[in-house]
């Protein structure tokens, strides 16, 4: 039997039908049709379909949708500002982080939710932050690179704010 | 010349914007109105026959469309059309546990999925064989009954005198080595979306690698003319090889479609990625080197059984891909080659990132490692001494344009102290060095033809600006970024002024797809020539309005020049708009054959022909937990020479990339098959594949150097860096403990193993 269930997307709520088993991941894509959450293994092994719930990272391949309500979930779809990539995502373009670019959106909602915990991490925080999200294109140096910079941008980014 | 604008400066991908905001659509990604779903119903078994297939109870499931097994379509196909060995859906018997036997059409994926619950399919079992070696001797189990001892193909190669120059040789050393069984890993799984219009014209969306030969084998399943095919790629998720040949996804999303009606999409699970596999050969390898005692190599004999699984696939071409390796990157007077590609009943191998050279590689390189050490003589001073230069041909007449092997190799050595490491650091810590090259494309098509292998089309006009199109597929390896950089360069524009459409069957131009390292390559000078054929007919229209002779002028900065009076100038556009208001549009159509080249009379030396090769050398650092027996890859060095690069920034991510994939493959990757040839691990769960803890520090360099017969000089970077990275790892673990691995992977289980035995000897 299908339910109804409010969804809080990116800010905007969504009414959806869904059955109870139904996972966020799948409702995610097809039901609400943002694509930009990726399917890589749906067993919770590849991080590709990573998005944020109250700010935190979650698997939505191993997520209930009914579970997601009443949270607030951010997709990659949510995350520019606008016109303008947010610093992370301007990162990844400007470092050659993205090639085939199917396990981006998992990996840079991985990156926020760690710069978020920790602004200002190591290279092996880094790495363990994105150690659930795997990139079979670029070896991860570029990734990392890229983080390490995007944190730099954004510490620059609270000074300015500050001041 | 002038100087280079656009062409080696580190742009963002094209894509790349995309990406981040995850607006870029993979296949998955597509929705069609009135859309169904396609599923697959699997053998369980590796070996049988199908009695019948009963599908009445799932036909009748609501929401359940249609239902097809081999028999809807039981034409053989194979991506080398000489020897089409597979079928959308098993027809008759089943090779594999995970072969396709029949597919189901619903409203949506979980009706599918229960309806294939309801399919009978009623088995008479087979003795069945998972190991090469064995299935050569076993007369019981015939897997194609035109396969004697389930050979599929066996390849023979002599030049010169081998028996003579080892006879002769100073020092002879003979080796056996087994590579492992690894899949492309890539992330997105396989996905087509097929319809057909009311004109029974068939679109299929998929993320291939190869658009034209999915669309000849469509034809050819499907029994439709070619015209009434397109094939369109959307984003593709990685390929690497692996969508590298036609999926049963892809025939069985179209064979659906018409049945039903309807668009249709199939997408795959993680474990069926796992069975359409198609990932790297294993090999068995026997490799006798024959040396002077100056360390001047005198002959390779090499003899290799490929594990080839169920099918074809790109066996033969892999099968002489070996064969052709061992003739480089060092110079070899005499050499022979005997190898067999062998059915066994487990899922099919197929091209890989570096297909055919990563296992002769890490034969070749542990080998003469050894070699080094019994003369007494630095592992790189010997590599020195036999490496190739410019100019060089093999004796298997493979001429090489280019090379700056030497420079690698020395590059490399300087930036990693490994003269001052090599033999030197602690138990436990060691460093190895290893070379390989590549090709950069091939020298013929999979079928026969003449046409040219890579074809551009550029129009410009003042309405939709410069628009590149090309056959080429952009499979996240970026050629879509290095072509309009191309472009760019040669029409003196701004590469984010290049508008490009690729991948488009009906659209763009012909290209064979991307595979053996040829884009860059063959598609690139498509595009130079189309550019400059642009070019060439501005000059005709701005020399008038210039008042200077056309051939004179040059393009660059937006404007188009006199070389001899820079001030005698004017825009590219407005020359576009004279040009038009004068003569009409204005396009042009570039392409590119390689040289044909082969040998008469020697079997399969037209494989692993390429108009040039890139190189690359690396000096790697380990460090092994002797209590645990864990590898830990410290630090890779790493020189390649991809001639002039395009886009440097993707060339590193295509060298760290090929690193990181190759250290998984040396030391843990490997698909374990039970003892009914199921996979044991078909997931990337139990699958691992390196993470970014695992991940070593990388120092690579790109050389200097150009390749006169390239575009702008480039050529590949994709698939040469990968070939050094097993056997350098392998030799670095052998500088830290003494031990040569001669089986990959190299898990900590054989480590404790080793160091166990070792230290018995010790103290016996
Ligand atoms: S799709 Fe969720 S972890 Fe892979
Ligand atoms: S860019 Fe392809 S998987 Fe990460």
């Amino acid at each position: 039997m299908k339910r109804l269930i409010t969804l809080n997307i990116n800010g905007q709520d969504f009414d959806l039908a869904v059955s109870p088993r139904d996972l966020l991941v799948d409702v995610i894509r097809r039901k609400v049709g943002l694509t930009g959450t990726k399917k890589g293994c749906g067993q919770g092994d590849c991080g590709a379909c990573t998005v944020l719930v109250d700010g935190r990272p979650v698997l939505s391949c191993l997520t209930l949708a009914v579970a997601a309500q009443g949270k607030k979930i951010q997709t990659i779809e949510g995350f520019s500002e606008g016109e303008k990539l947010h610093p992370i995502q301007a990162s990844f373009v400007e470092h050659g982080a993205v090639q085939c670019g199917f396990c981006t959106p998992g990996m840079i909602l991985s990156a926020k939710a760690l710069l978020d915990r920790s602004p200002d991490p190591s290279e092996e925080e880094i790495k363990r932050g994105i150690a659930g999200n795997l990139c079979r294109c670029t070896g991860y140096k570029k990734i990392v690179e890229s983080i390490e910079a995007a944190a730099e941008k954004l510490a620059a980014r609270e000074e300015g704010r500050m001041s | 010349m002038k100087d280079l604008e656009v062409v080696g400066k580190n742009l963002p991908r094209v894509d790349a914007a995309a990406k981040v905001k995850g607006e870029a659509l993979y296949t998955d990604d597509l929705v069609m109105a009135h859309m169904a779903y396609g599923k697959i119903k699997r053998s369980p078994y590796a070996h049988a026959l199908i009695k019948g297939i009963h599908y009445e109870e799932a036909l009748a499931l609501p929401g359940v469309l249609a239902v097809i097994t081999g028999e809807d379509a039981p034409k053989a196909y194979g991506i080398v059309p000489q020897a089409p060995t597979e079928y959308a859906l098993a027809v008759g018997k089943v090779r594999y546990v995970g072969e396709g036997v029949a597919a189901v059409a619903a409203v949506d994926e979980e009706t599918a999925e229960e309806a294939l619950e309801k399919i009978e399919v009623e088995y008479e079992v087979l003795p069945a064989v998972f190991d090469p070696v064995e299935a050569l001797e076993r007369p019981d189990v015939v897997i194609h009954t035109k396969a004697k001892n389930n050979v599929m193909y066996e390849g023979k190669q002599e030049f010169g005198d081998v028996d003579k120059a080892m006879a002769e040789s100073d020092l002879v050393l003979e080796r056996s080595f087994k590579t492992s069984y690894v899949n492309h890993a890539f992330l997105e799984p396989h996905s087509a979306l097929a319809h057909f219009d009311a004109n029974g014209f068939l679109t299929v969306h998929s993320s291939t690698q190869i658009p034209h030969y999915l669309q000849r084998t469509l034809a050819l399943v499907l029994d439709l003319p070619m015209n009434m095919i397109r094939v369109i790629v959307p984003a593709v998720g990685g390929g690497f090889g692996g969508k590298g040949e036609v999926a049963s996804s892809e025939l069985c999303a179209a064979l659906l479609a018409r049945k039903t009606g309807r668009p249709l999409k199939v997408t795959y699970e993680r474990s069926e990625v796992f069975a359409q596999h198609k990932g790297r050969h294993p090999c068995v390898m026997k490799m006798k080197i024959g040396v002077s005692k100056e360390g001047i190599i005198q002959a390779v004999d090499f003899d290799n059984v490929l594990d080839g699984g169920a099918y074809g696939g790109w066996g033969i071409i892999v099968l002489f891909y070996t064969a052709a390796m061992i003739h480089l990157p060092y110079k070899v007077p005499n050499a022979r080659f005997h190898g067999r590609r062998v059915y066994t009943n487990k899922p099919t191998t197929g091209a890989m990132r570096g297909l055919g050279g990563v296992q002769p590689r890490f034969a070749m390189e542990s080998l003469l490692e050894d070699i080094a050490k019994e003369l007494g003589m630095s592992p790189y001073v010997l590599r020195l001494k036999n490496a190739v230069e410019s100019g060089y041909t093999t004796l298997s007449n493979v001429h090489v344009p280019q090379a700056e092997f030497k420079k690698c190799l020395q590059t490399v050595a300087e930036r990693s102290g490994y003269l001052e490491k090599q033999g030197k650091l602690p138990l436990g810590r060691g460093v190895g060095l290893a070379g390989g090259y590549y090709i950069s494309g091939t020298a013929y098509t999979l079928y026969m033809s003449y046409k040219p292998h890579s074809s551009a089309l550029i129009r410009v006009d003042t309405e939709a600006g410069i628009v590149l199109l090309t056959g080429a597929t952009d499979i996240g390896q970026g050629s879509n970024t290095v072509l309009a950089m191309m472009a760019a360069e040669e029409l003196g524009v701004l590469a984010e002024e290049v508008h490009i459409v690729s991948g488009d069957t009906q659209l763009t131009p012909f290209d064979l797809g991307s595979f053996a390292s040829r884009v860059t390559y063959g598609a690139g000078q498509a595009v130079r020539m189309a550019a400059q054929l642009i070019n060439r007919q501005l000059y005709e229209v701005a020399a008038v309005e210039l008042g200077v002779r056309a051939d004179q002028l040059m393009s660059g900065g937006g404007k188009i020049y006199s070389r001899y009076e820079p001030g005698r100038t004017m825009d590219f556009m407005s020359a576009v708009a004279k040009y038009i208001d004068a003569r009409g549009p204005l396009s042009a159509t570039g392409h590119y054959s390689p040289p044909r080249k082969g040998m008469k009379g020697v079997q399969g030396a037209n494989i692993g022909q390429s108009p040039t090769f890139g190189f690359s050398a690396q000096v790697t650092e380990v460090e092994v937990d002797l209590e645990t027996g864990q590898v830990k890859v410290l630090k890779v060095t790493e020189a390649g020479d991809c001639g002039q690069p395009i886009n440097p920034m993707s060339v590193e991510g295509q060298v760290e990339g090929s690193i990181v994939m190759g250290m998984g493959q040396a030391l843990f990757e490997e698909i374990k098959v039970g003892s009914d040839g199921r996979l044991l691990n078909p997931s990337l769960h139990d699958y691992k594949i390196p993470t970014a803890v695992d991940i070593p520090e990388i120092d690579s360099t790109i050389v200097a150097s150009y390749d006169p017969t390239a575009p702008f000089g480039a050529k590949e970077s994709g698939e040469g860096p990968i070939q050094p990275v097993i056997p350098a790892i392998a030799n670095a673990i052998c500088d830290a403990i003494g031990v040569r691995f001669l089986e990959l992977p190299i898990t900590p289980e054989k480590i404790l193993k080793a160091l166990k035995d070792k230290n018995g000897e010790l103290t016996t």
